[in-house]
């Protein structure tokens, strides 16, 4: 529905909003551009060096199979991770929106893996997630194996699977955040909608699904969005569980080990550029449609 | 003839059958889920109790033999300083960008300028940008404003790069608030401001909620920034902790005892704003 | 005359102070040893330096971290800021000349040598490997070896296996130990791939082939490579299924454990085994990695002097205290490595140091690939990344390949 404004409201409302778009416009644009430009130079040392070299380093990272390995991770990765931790987020979201005792602890509960370092949870989830058989049966195995379920390799399957396994403790992590937001937007909904459709004789479930659910899309946008974001910069829980395995290696790192422990800053920032490309040309899409979206609501 | 009665109490008795046996079923369902939530964290805790020859994978599920709060007391020891530093991070830091993200979000959901919609989308793709692709161009920026080296550089830092994230929740959580409030205030004479600190600040508490754990979080556990913006006598916790882990050998005994406390606050700070969660529209608002 | 005399009092009093000061002051060190045994050998040199220095402050800005991996992004940043500190750990060989002295941040120490006297008590092939051309460019505290093979004598005993020498030996034996259901050799992360690799290269090979590699003169694409890594992938076959999990020391423990025979490691395993309250000799037992017996691959942890460091006279100050007896002695027992200097006090090291320190004075010194030494950060990275396309295809060709390239991208082939 479009709000009409008071002309001097509009003016004051830009005002408060620039300083704002002048921070993002320096700290992420700005330096998004000196990105750019040294992803086109041939600095290959400690000291910046941005001799032009055009399109080499793009050209070299389109046959880098190290490159179409993360890309692939990256894929498996943020599938899993997004559609699980959203999945599980809005489940405990609907399980604990309404007031009984103990919710408080619940909540609590599956926000706190949020709270602990990841660089520790992911050694301890390394540890669960051990794959040996046999005698050296441990972790989650040996669990599983008391329900008579065979030992898993986890997150040693063989490529592409086996980041998808990683998605596991990442969605540990995030649910409880999505729970939070699913929360907050289902607080967000008025009671008088919901009673109005339940006097109207609907049940519980089409409650949900004819009012309830579409209300969310704005926070299911929010909650791609950040786990979107988060999928493309996992660095931590990665290492923590894989010690830079290539099977498991993401842009994220192969653009730490290839700037800061290889000197190679042109080639970091190339597939810093590349990563960027490719979730503008996914987000911004689909940011119009939704944004258009609730236009016409 | 005799049933008839049965049959009229019947059905209220059975509505209340159902919905004990969905209560059964939630609790079970939430019993179930809390389980694997807790798993690893059973496995940090059991292990930050145990000495260090007790610390292997063919050990992980078995007890310490004794309590060893040893593990929990050197930890402390040793972070206790950078505990300090991470508050004096952590809470300025993250209630600023919320209330900015507030306002932003205010703006762009509500006020249909032309090119709100761009700002709004340069904001999110922006959120995209990899921290180690901007570590030397932002360094630099900071020592050339003379901060390098405090918190309060580290501040504006995390505020800044927090803008696209509390901006983004905000806007859509307050498109879930029917703009008829808003239009009706308007038509009442109230302006930008009034409208912001009466009608929309209140509504905003789940919204806070969700921010400032967010907001929070991220600048509380963020190491990058924290590294390189930031001296040892300024160090927040996440850097003081990665230094206990060591580099040749690692003690997870004392690694994992020691992630446990540092999480600590940020729980305190989940417990509390979680009893904001349920707050809901204030009921007056949807009146007239 | 009251004028000259109070001239030359106020001119000696000024020099005087200047020299004081030269001497006064902080020293900001970086590092990545923060904890266990690393930190309390660094807190013993400390020590020392305080007592030699009493006006110096030493600041410990040391960050943990992987092969220290985030303490050399932090220095990077410091780097491009112009604000080095006094000082900073690097790995003594290419890691620090490709990378710091490619980018003239660092200052040769030809001069700080003749002083101390440090040419007549370092091994003279150590030299050539930590300098370029002729510049020596930094200051070996410690001395690691890398090609050691660990395992527990009174299980191989029960097993009736004997450590072997060669990798042909090694395979023979292996079936045996799988029948036993005994992992042959244990590893773990891909870092100890390459740690495995690059004996395997030095057992293959031999000292001068291995050498040649790394300097140009030798063909990464010889029928010799082919072989040893052809070798490399027989013995991998023979590894746990789990080593991606697992980090060095986890692997270890297998050992410890009897679930595996050997693992191949860099003699800081002596700290955990001893950690395990193990004692040397008796309780476990070492020999060079399979086909490298008399050669002493090594690596280094040093200390260099940047340009423009902070409080330069600090700054050398401190080098003087790592390169010296009182402040290598202080450190190394505690860490668990031998003194780069041949005059250590033996009565300070423990049975496996002082065989090491044996070695360290008779045997034919190699640098190591994954510590440092031999390729610099560029040309390593390269490796590793051929590593672990090969670790995920097994194609042994592809990986020949690849090094072929990485040599000539990042190292002195052409």
């Amino acid at each position: 529905m479009q709000v009409r404004v008071a002309f001097r409201g509009r003016w004051v409302a830009v005002g408060m909003l620039a300083p704002s778009m002048l921070a993002v416009a320096i700290f992420v644009y700005g330096f998004i551009g000196w990105t750019a430009r040294v992803s086109l130079s041939e600095w290959r040392g400690l000291l910046p060096d941005y001799t032009w070299a055009g399109l080499a380093n793009f050209v070299d990272l389109f046959a880098d199979r190290r490159f179409h390995i993360d890309l692939v991770n990256t894929l498996v990765f943020t599938s899993f991770f997004v559609v699980g931790a959203v999945t599980v987020g809005l489940l405990l979201a609907i399980l604990l929106d309404r007031q009984f005792r103990g919710d408080s602890v619940f909540r609590s509960l599956f926000l706190f893996p949020l709270a602990i370092s990841l660089v520790v949870t992911g050694v301890a989830w390394r540890w669960l997630m051990n794959p040996s058989t046999g005698e050296r049966l441990s972790g989650l195995n040996l669990l599983l194996g008391t329900f008579g379920i065979d030992p898993l390799a986890w997150h040693t399957t063989d490529q592409p699977w086996g980041i998808a396994w990683v998605a596991l403790p990442a969605v540990w992590q995030m649910a409880g955040f999505t729970m939070a937001l699913f929360l907050a937007g289902l607080r967000a909904i008025p009671e008088e909608l919901k009673e109005a459709a339940r006097v109207d004789g609907a049940s519980e479930l089409q409650v949900y699904r004819g009012v309830i659910l579409p209300l969310l899309r704005p926070v299911l946008l929010s909650a791609l969005i950040i786990l979107g974001h988060l999928s493309l910069k996992v660095f931590d829980l990665i290492v923590a569980m894989s010690g830079k395995d290539i099977r498991l290696d993401v842009p994220s790192i192969y653009m730490w080990t290839t700037t800061f422990d290889a000197n190679n800053y042109a080639r970091g920032a190339a597939i810093a550029i590349v990563v960027l490309v490719m979730v503008a040309v996914l987000v911004v899409p689909y940011l119009a449609w939704s944004l258009r979206r609730e236009a016409e609501l | 003839m005799t049933s008839v009665p049965v049959t009229i109490a019947a059905p209220a008795g059975r509505r209340m059958w159902a919905r004990s046996v969905g209560r059964g079923l939630r609790f079970g369902l939430l019993l179930a889920c809390a389980a694997f939530f807790l798993l690893p964290i059973w496995v940090m805790l059991i292990t930050g109790l145990k000495s260090f020859d007790e610390v292997s994978l063919a050990r992980m599920w078995e007890l310490p033999s004794r309590i060893n709060l040893d593990n929990f007391a050197a930890a402390f020891e040793r972070l206790a300083p950078n505990l300090l530093n991470s508050v004096l991070l952590a809470v300025p830091a993250a209630a600023i960008s919320a209330l900015i993200g507030s306002m932003n979000g205010y703006i762009l959901s509500k006020f249909k300028f032309p090119g709100s919609d761009l700002v709004f989308t340069l904001f999110l793709v922006g959120m995209f940008i990899p921290y180690q692709s901007v570590l030397i161009p932002l360094v630099i920026f900071v020592q050339t404003i003379g901060l390098s080296g405090s918190l309060a550089g580290l501040i504006l830092v995390h505020v800044i790069y927090g803008i696209p994230i509390t901006t983004l929740i905000f806007r859509n959580y307050y498109a879930t608030v029917p703009t008829e409030i808003v239009e009706s205030a308007r038509v009442d004479g109230a302006g930008f401001f009034a409208i912001y600190r009466y009608l929309i600040l209140p509504l905003s508490i789940p919204g806070f909620a969700v921010v400032l754990i967010w907001q929070f979080t991220q600048v509380w556990n963020e190491f990058l920034f924290a590294l390189v913006l930031t001296r040892p006598q300024t160090w927040p916790v996440t850097v003081a902790l990665n230094n206990m882990a060591g580099t040749q050998i690692v003690e997870w005994n004392v690694q994992m005892a020691g992630a446990l406390l540092a999480a600590l606050p940020t729980l305190v700070v989940y417990i509390f704003l979680g009893r904001y969660f349920l707050r809901g529209l204030m009921a007056g608002a949807l009146k007239g | 005359m009251w004028r000259r005399l109070v001239v030359g009092v106020a001119t000696s009093a000024l020099v005087l102070s200047a020299c004081q000061q030269a001497a006064a002051g902080e020293v900001e060190v970086f590092s990545w040893w923060t904890a266990g045994g690393e930190a309390d050998g660094l807190a013993a040199m400390v020590e020392v330096f305080n007592e030699e220095y009493p006006d110096l402050t030493f600041v410990n800005s040391a960050v943990a971290g992987g092969a220290g991996t985030d303490a050399r992004a932090q220095l990077a940043t410091r780097l491009q800021q112009d604000d080095p500190p006094s000082s900073w750990q690097g790995h003594a060989g290419q890691e620090l000349i490709g990378t710091y002295v490619a980018a003239s941040q660092i200052e040769p120490l030809n001069f700080l040598y003749e002083e101390e006297g440090w040419l007549d008590v370092m091994p003279e092939t150590l030299i050539p490997l930590i300098s370029d051309g002729d510049s020596i460019y930094s200051v070996p505290v410690n001395i690691h070896r890398a090609n050691v093979m660990w395992y527990i004598p009174s299980r191989l005993e029960e097993w009736g296996v004997e450590a072997p020498t060669t990798w042909d030996e090694f395979l023979a034996i292996a079936a045996t130990l799988q029948a036993a259901d005994v992992t042959p050799l244990a590893i773990g992360f891909q870092w100890t791939h390459m740690h495995l690799l690059e004996t395997v290269l030095l057992g293959s090979l031999g000292a001068d082939a291995y050498s040649a590699l790394w300097d140009g003169s030798g063909d990464w694409g010889s029928a010799d490579v082919t072989a040893a890594l052809e070798t490399y992938q027989q013995v991998l076959e023979f590894t746990n299924s789990d080593a991606s999990t697992l980090e060095w020391d986890q692997a270890a423990q297998l050992v410890v454990d009897g679930n595996a025979a050997f693992t191949i490691m860099g003699d800081w395993a002596e700290g955990f085994f001893k950690a395990q309250g193990l004692e040397p000799e008796t309780d476990f037992g070492w020999a060079s990695a399979p086909g490298t017996d008399g050669l002493f691959q090594f690596l280094s942890d040093s200390f260099v002097l940047p340009v423009d460091a902070k409080n330069r006279e600090g700054a050398l100050a401190w080098l003087r205290v790592a390169g010296s007896q009182a402040g290598q002695d202080a450190f190394n027992p505690i860490k668990g490595s031998i003194p780069a200097r041949s005059d250590g006090d033996r009565s300070l090291y423990d049975a496996y140091l002082t065989s090491a320190m044996d070695d360290w004075a008779s045997d034919t010194v190699v640098g190591s690939l994954t510590h440092g030494v031999v390729a610099n950060d560029a040309w390593k990275a390269e490796i590793d990344t051929a590593l672990g396309l090969f670790l995920a295809d097994g194609d042994v060709g592809a990986f020949q390949e690849a090094l072929v390239a990485a040599c000539a991208e990042a190292g002195p082939c052409s």
